[in-house]
């Protein structure tokens, strides 16, 4: 990892709401390489949505949100460029899917239309190319009938046609890292088989870096080479998918293995739950952060922070006692 | 920001949740400038319309030929009109006039509205036929319903109260119709039939509390629209008949010696603005603290 | 598509219905007889009767009805007691002058108000959003015949820049026409823009809020772009609506405002017909506006088709 396509650096995310700042982000450094598939888990809220979009600089950076830190793409460094420049990045060198393909997808043009506007965005190509293109991107992705397809409205396709598109769209310009906000999330479960399939087989034949936001440990394990692990807006684990689920260091992240259904597990014992509920990030505990739920938390936990160790093979766990716990 | 909503607010148990909604409903409430600003401008009015009279030393159709057409100046702060009547008295007693039809026309309609919205929310077939008669009602103009209706019943200050009841009853009735539907589909009002309550005891004590809010909102906006109505009637001579004070009567003079007499359009056309903007800005406020989630598209 | 125009046409049989039989109420409700109100205290008996007869009046009431809606359907609504002519012929002639300041007073909302509205989601938040919101929230509370005769007062009276009454037809010349219909249509339009800015503005910023803008920015459109491709036609559709609904409104304050600028259009003739008592001119100038405004929300309506894909090929 010489040479990372991507480079978050002690990277906060502060919203300015009705209830004053709230640090949605907090200090999450972490890298990606190119043409590695990165996974980013944790339950809702834990920022690893806000860290996505942050780094695709989305928030209104007006009113609502302001940045620390920084992050290098391709050793530039973007989170402070003017958006004007950020503008040229996005869809064209980095771009991102969502989990809501329907509502992602503008109701009143076609989708030929949005996936051409892309390719005109970044390419000079006359309207004939890009709708050209936009067909064989459609193609690409496995949509049937792909010239019919280009003029249709989103509404008139299924929601894993609708990703499809979404990935289509993408891709059209051969970005070299796609961010996948939870793609397969609101689809059915052999739909989201199909949508996995897809981006590793566009990873392999493109060669673009994936960055794969979920909460779903099951995608992780069949899709990445490496996880990232977030609570309550921090990073608290980065390991490979190997050890994530052989040897899980953190104590969250050990109970988000453990809460996994095995199918060959014994049905009469009830499925270990990670016990208590999330804080909210307005009232954060200035010690361990997990330390409110953590079955191993001790007074050390419960009064001082501890930082992101860097333990040895590219591991880095968040944890006073992960080496005792073991 | 709705995601944000969703990052702050998901992770929160239940309870706190609604504890923290109500604290911010009251604290909506004192500082809501739109509602503090509206209760004010309509308290002012209050004054005019009711002390105004007791402390001004001139009757609204006393005539004072020698000083007709004044300008505004001690004597007569707003002036005097072609019969040398004191405009301040004038507009103070049109004042009354406006609040009282204003007032009439709101209690009614609300009352007409609550009963017509309530049973047609409940009975289907009624339902049917009770909206066809509000649809129609509603797409011929207000205004011009109401002219004609003047034209039928000739002008007089009830036969305003009554054009414009029947104008903007169907307007309340479908507000009130519109959440009770809501509140009828709730779990709990089939859990009341069940246990045997009477159609009546449902629609009174446990739909109709529920929709008072939206009524008194929307009832407020109303009560400036009957304003704006009767002024616009009176205005073209259709209204409050002649020697009786109305601010729409006085812009009718006004407009006739516009060339003479600015202060005879100015001032009661700054009354009929502030009571409106005053009303309206009540009623948005009303709607902000009570019902916020009709106003989410404006924050 | 085609269905959904059908069933949308004869959704307005039961409304057209209520409207004729409470426009057709009118002269009913009149306390007394109503020949007698129209020809004053000095008619005598026998005028009174031949008025009678002449109106209708005494055949059954049912059978008066069926005579009225058979007549308004086949554009026949009857003859004007004071002017010499039939009431069609009464609304053509006033229609005109009342069309045209109700579309100049739209054109003149619109060209001021959508942008108006578009600049403040875009700046939401910041003095230039709180101003002009604030100003339009004024304008709303200021009726039209009020501003009109404020404008009426500063800028025909005192500045004398503007003719403060009377019409010339387009036929003299566009330019002659519009002087005549300068101030009368700024009046009217004020709240029409007020309402159609503040509906512009919120209706932008929940398209703003929405995924597909997200994705927008995503893929790199400029934001210049993301307002004005992605969100306006989105959030136009609402707009749409408002704006349809109030022409209807703005017809209506049309009849109020030419009062005040002494436009001879449709709000002339009825003020007019009020005061004669010629109630078939004041059933017939309701009734025909009625119409229009009806007429108007349905051509709204349809146009949703056309704007929004999803109504065009949803079955509704």
């Amino acid at each position: 990892m010489t040479n990372p396509l991507l480079e978050v650096k002690n990277l906060r995310t502060h919203f300015h709401t009705e209830r004053g700042r709230v640090t949605a982000v907090d200090d999450v450094s972490f890298s990606i390489a190119p043409g590695e598939i990165v996974g980013v888990v944790g339950e809702s809220g834990c920022g690893k949505s806000v860290t996505s979009q942050s780094i695709m600089r989305l928030f209104d950076e007006k009113r609502l949100v302001e940045y620390e830190g920084d992050i290098l793409f391709n050793n530039e460094s973007i989170l402070h460029m003017p958006q004007k420049r950020m503008q040229k990045i996005r869809g064209n060198d980095m771009s991102m899917i969502f989990q809501d393909p329907i509502s992602s997808l503008n109701p009143v043009y076609t989708v030929g239309d949005q996936i051409a506007e892309t390719i005109r965005l970044h390419q000079k190509v006359t309207k004939k190319q890009a709708h050209q293109k936009a067909v064989e991107m459609l193609r690409l992705t496995g949509i049937p009938a792909p010239e019919k397809r280009v003029n249709e409205f989103p509404h008139q396709l299924s929601g894993g046609m609708q990703q499809r598109v979404m990935i289509a769209m993408a891709l059209s310009c051969q970005p070299s890292l796609l961010i996948a906000d939870e793609p397969t999330t609101a689809l059915d479960v052999t739909i989201q088989a199909q949508i996995l399939d897809l981006i590793r087989d566009l990873n392999k034949d493109m060669g673009m870096a994936v960055m794969f936001i979920t909460h779903d440990l099951g995608v992780v394990s069949e899709l990445c080479s490496k996880v990232i692990v977030m609570y309550l807006g921090e990073i608290v684990e980065i390991t490979d998918t190997e050890s994530l689920f052989t040897n899980p260091l953190h104590p969250y992240t050990k109970g988000l293995i453990q809460s996994i259904p095995q199918l060959d597990g014994d049905r009469k014992d009830s499925l270990p739950v990670i016990e208590g509920t999330v804080p909210s990030l307005d009232q954060v505990p200035n010690a361990c952060r997990f330390s409110t739920r953590c079955p191993f938390a001790d007074e050390l936990c419960k009064q001082e922070h501890p930082v992101l160790e860097h333990d040895r093979d590219e591991k880095h766990v968040r944890c006073w006692h992960y080496k005792k716990i073991g | 920001m709705a995601l944000l909503k969703k990052e702050a607010s998901f992770t929160q148990e239940m309870r706190s949740f609604r504890q923290r909604q109500k604290k911010l409903l009251l604290r909506r409430f004192s500082s809501s400038s739109l509602f503090v600003t509206g209760a004010i401008i309509f308290f002012l009015l209050l004054v005019l319309a009711f002390i105004g009279p007791l402390v001004i030393p001139y009757g609204p159709v006393e005539m004072e030929v020698a000083n007709r057409l004044q300008a505004p100046s001690m004597s007569h702060l707003l002036g005097t009109d072609e019969f040398g009547r004191d405009l301040l008295s004038r507009i103070a007693h049109g004042a009354q006039v406006s609040l009282w039809v204003g007032l009439a026309v709101t209690v009614i309609t609300s009352f007409l509205g609550l009963v017509i919205g309530l049973y047609s929310s409940y009975y289907r077939v009624l339902d049917h036929v009770l909206m066809r008669i509000s649809d129609g009602l509603m797409s011929i103009p207000g205004v011009l319903l109401a002219i004609a209706l003047m034209a039928a019943l000739g002008p007089s200050t009830t036969n305003v109260i009554i054009a414009l009841s029947i104008v903007f009853t169907p307007n309340i009735a479908r507000v009130v119709r519109s959440s009770a539907l809501v509140i009828k589909e709730q779990t709990y009002i089939e859990a009341m039939h069940a246990q045997g309550a009477s159609s009546f005891r449902i629609i009174w004590k446990h739909i109709a509390p529920n929709t008072i809010s939206p009524l008194i909102v929307q009832a407020t906006f109303i009560f400036a629209e009957t304003i704006i109505t009767e002024a616009a009637l009176s205005f073209l001579g259709v209204g409050i008949p002649a020697p009786d004070p109305s601010w729409g009567n006085i812009l009718y003079d006004g407009k006739l010696l516009v060339f003479q007499a600015w202060w005879m359009v100015v001032f009661p056309g700054i009354m009929i603005v502030l009571s409106v903007l005053g009303l309206n800005l009540l009623g948005d406020g009303l709607r902000d603290v009570i019902d916020p989630h009709a106003t989410k598209g404006k924050k | 598509m085609f269905a959904y125009i059908i069933k949308r046409i004869l959704s307005l049989i039961p409304v057209l219905f209520v409207v004729s039989v409470v426009i057709f109420s009118i002269i009913h409700i009149t306390p007394g007889d109503p020949a007698a109100i129209i020809l004053g205290q000095e008619a005598t008996q026998e005028q009174i009767e031949s008025l009678s007869e002449q109106l209708g009046l005494n055949e059954p009431i049912i059978e008066q009805y069926t005579n009225w809606v058979m007549g308004a359907l086949t554009g026949d609504l009857g003859t004007s007691y004071f002017m010499r002519e039939t009431v069609e012929e009464a609304i053509i002639n006033h229609l005109g002058p009342t069309l045209s300041l109700a579309i100049f007073a739209e054109i003149f909302a619109l060209i001021i108000a959508i942008p108006i509205g578009i600049i403040a989601a875009y700046r939401r938040g910041s003095w230039l959003d709180q101003s002009l919101m604030g100003i339009s929230l004024l304008g709303m509370a200021v009726p039209s015949f009020i501003l009109g005769l404020l404008l009426m007062l500063f800028v025909g009276v005192q500045l004398q820049w503007l003719p403060i009454g009377g019409y010339a037809p387009l036929s003299d010349g566009l330019f002659t026409h519009l002087k005549f219909l300068i101030l009368p249509a700024i009046s009217l339009g004020a709240i029409q823009a007020a309402l159609v800015a503040r509906m512009t503005r919120a209706s932008m910023l929940e398209v703003l809020n929405s995924n597909y803008i997200k994705t927008a920015r995503a893929k790199g459109v400029v934001e210049r772009r993301v307002i004005l491709k992605h969100a306006f036609r989105n959030a136009f559709l609402p707009i749409l609506t408002v704006i349809g609904q109030s022409f209807g409104t703005l017809i209506v304050g049309a009849v109020v405002t030419e009062t005040i600028f002494n436009i001879p259009g449709i709000g002339q003739l009825i003020i007019n017909s009020v005061e004669r008592r010629d109630y078939p001119v004041i059933q017939g100038v309701v009734l025909i506006v009625t119409f229009i405004y009806v007429f108007i929300n349905l051509i709204v309506d349809l146009l949703y088709g056309v704007i929004d894909p999803r109504v065009r090929l949803d079955k509704k």
